[in-house]
């Protein structure tokens, strides 16, 4: 994905195109077009965290993008706020369930995973062609059905209401599977002969080899999970929900009071930004692995 | 949004031979295996394969959250609400095909743009200078936000009282629309928004796919002569076509879920259900009417809508597939 120094044009010529290429029109138009394009993307973000900042009547009134009279009040406000709108419950809330779902999601499946990758049993290729087959299934068919089901297990606005569809995702283990073929049988023979069996194989063996792996994948719930928004809409009320489902409850009790929103936004998309601007290579390229890969 | 939902599994094939520890060594218990696969299989069993049942028996009956819980049987309607649904004149057979027809509008106009605007993009930083990694990462960086968040933001840019675009149109002198009140624009905003939330994704897919083609074609066409614009025509594209494939048949399948940006960003109109997509409606229709929650009306235009997005995976893996061989 990146350029190693092995990629490198051989021929002199190449070499200096290059060199040159950097200060041409060319690469001055180049760079004028992808800064125009990083702009569209910036700017709502910018506006977002502007008008986050406006007092309430600023809002209309101040159109720059620095606030002229910049305030925290309405992060006070909403933080504060309990009633129908308790965003830091929410926060709380969202925090649990995207931590608690990651980490199962990726204990779950990659036990799961290394069982098909690795262990001749009766049953493995309709049972795995069957979890994938659901791969194929649209998310809208289990609505109404996983819907009835939590209520009838009385989950309705509750963790493990939240988590547990998600969990039975078959994504990890067709994706963990993947890797763990890749890993040569021989290191877990060695382990096998030391006298180890198949749990402690692949807690000692298999699982520090598949940190990239596992990383990816955690990535990849944590994002599901964090933003989720249909499922915890329909299942969660009040201080139940989760903050993107909370949001559009906000949206309703906090009509065109735009800096309240902007705040509210902003709190459920800190995080996961803060993480994407230290990891964003490294998320970059989970998303496309995984994304190819799946 | 579901993070690489995936339509395009190759089915179990064997990658590599069979080698003596992918059977059963000596000495191990029969259920060892079942062990490992037992967790996630039981809360797959419960939560996805008893649902696919149940929402069918549903579709088929006439069920009540309410009823439920006092422990009534719902009543069999047989095919009652699919028969419906293909009734002119019957109470959901309008809203139904027009909500359907407004998700396949827009898969019609935001699959192109957005297919056809990553490619440019991932063109564009498809060479080597200074700063193209952090180019890549901000223009993926909103795919990584909650439709909850683009939409509230959104809501507020396209805002004819104060919003942003309002106020750029404003100050240079341009005439103010009614971005959210009157079409085409409703449907224009909520594309705009999508495009500026996902289209990243298909970037960095594309992106990684261009990566993978050989320099060696393009430094030989160059020496014959090719300039940039022949190279893409003639290298570019051809060697793209299975990740560009992936990347149309997923565009499809997201855009055909389209449902959070309407219902956050233009309520599903102007007027009334001209931007809500079919799971929108069915949202509606189950959960929303406070106290005539129709669930099982909604289960069977879950199956029928189910049943398209199979069809158009099954026709794009087709053409995947025929692409292939």
């Amino acid at each position: 994905m990146t350029a190693t120094p092995s990629e490198r044009p051989a021929t002199a010529t190449a070499v200096r195109r290059e060199r040159r290429s950097l200060v041409s029109p060319g690469m001055i138009a180049l760079y004028a077009v992808l800064v125009l394009i990083a702009l569209f993307f910036v700017v709502p973000l910018a506006w977002m965290v502007s008008t986050s900042l406006k007092t309430e009547s600023a809002v209309f009134t101040d159109k720059s993008f620095i606030p002229a009279n910049p305030t925290f009040d309405n992060y006070a406000r909403i933080l504060t706020a309990s009633g129908s709108t308790p965003v830091f419950r929410w926060l709380m809330n969202s925090v649990i369930v995207s931590t608690l779902g990651t980490v199962l999601t990726v204990v779950l499946t990659s036990l799961s995973a290394y069982a098909f990758a690795r262990i001749d049993f009766p049953g493995r290729g309709l049972l795995f062609g069957l979890l994938i087959a659901t791969l194929l299934l649209p998310a809208v068919m289990f609505l109404v059905p996983q819907f009835i089901l939590v209520d009838i297990l009385g989950l309705l606005n509750t963790y493990p209401g939240f988590i547990l569809p998600g969990l039975a995702g078959v994504f990890g283990v067709f994706f963990m599977r993947q890797f763990f073929l890749g890993i040569p049988v021989e290191l877990e023979e060695a382990a096998y002969v030391d006298g180890a069996n198949r749990f402690k194989t692949f807690i000692s063996v298999v699982l520090p080899l598949s940190g990239p792996a596992l990383a990816t994948l955690a990535v990849i719930s944590f994002l599901a999970y964090w933003n989720d928004y249909l499922w915890p809409l329909i299942i969660c009320e009040g201080a139940g929900c989760t903050l993107p489902a909370g949001l559009r409850n906000f949206q309703g009790a906090y009509t065109a009071q735009f800096g309240l929103l902007m705040a509210g936004a902003t709190l459920a998309a800190i995080p996961v930004l803060v993480l994407y601007v230290f990891a964003q290579r490294w998320i970059v390229q989970s998303v496309t692995s995984a994304g190819i890969k799946g | 949004m579901t993070a690489g939902a995936a339509p395009l599994a190759p089915p179990d094939t064997p990658r590599r031979p069979t080698t003596t520890s992918r059977r059963r060594r000596i000495g191990e218990k029969w259920y060892t295996p079942y062990l490992f696969i037992l967790p996630h299989l039981a809360i797959f069993l419960v939560f996805v394969g008893w649902p696919f049942i149940f929402g069918l028996i549903i579709s088929f009956q006439d069920f009540f959250i309410a009823r439920d819980r006092q422990g009534i049987p719902a009543p069999w309607v047989g095919l009652k609400h699919y028969i419906d649904l293909f009734t002119p004149g019957s109470i959901h057979f309008g809203r139904f095909w027009q909500t359907l027809w407004n998700t396949v509008l827009f898969v019609i106009i935001s699959v192109p743009t957005l297919v056809g605007f990553s490619l440019a993009l991932a063109a564009l930083l498809n060479g080597r200078f200074p700063g193209r990694n952090l180019f890549r990462s901000v223009y993926f960086a909103p795919w990584t936000l909650s439709v909850a968040v683009i939409g509230l933001l959104w809501w507020w840019i396209f805002q004819s009282q104060g919003g942003l675009i309002t106020n750029v149109l404003t100050a240079l002198g341009l005439p103010a629309v009614g971005w959210l009140t009157s079409q085409p624009w409703a449907w224009l905003s909520l594309l705009i928004a999508t495009v500026w939330w996902t289209i990243g994704f298909n970037t960095i897919i594309l992106l990684a796919g261009m990566q993978a083609i050989s320099r060696d074609l393009y430094e030989a066409s160059a020496i014959d002569g090719a300039n940039k614009w022949q190279q893409f025509k003639s290298i570019t594209v051809p060697s793209l076509r299975p990740i560009l494939l992936l990347v149309i048949t997923l565009q499809v399948i997201a855009s055909f879920n389209l449902v959070g940006q309407p219902q956050i960003i233009t309520n599903g109109g102007p007027p009334t259900a001209q931007t809500t997509p079919v799971l929108l409606h069915i949202y509606n229709v189950g959960f929303a009417q406070i106290g005539r929650f129709e669930l099982s009306v909604a289960a069977a235009m879950s199956f029928l809508v189910a049943l398209i997005m199979v069809a158009v995976s099954v026709i794009n893996f087709r053409i995947f597939r025929s692409d292939e061989s």
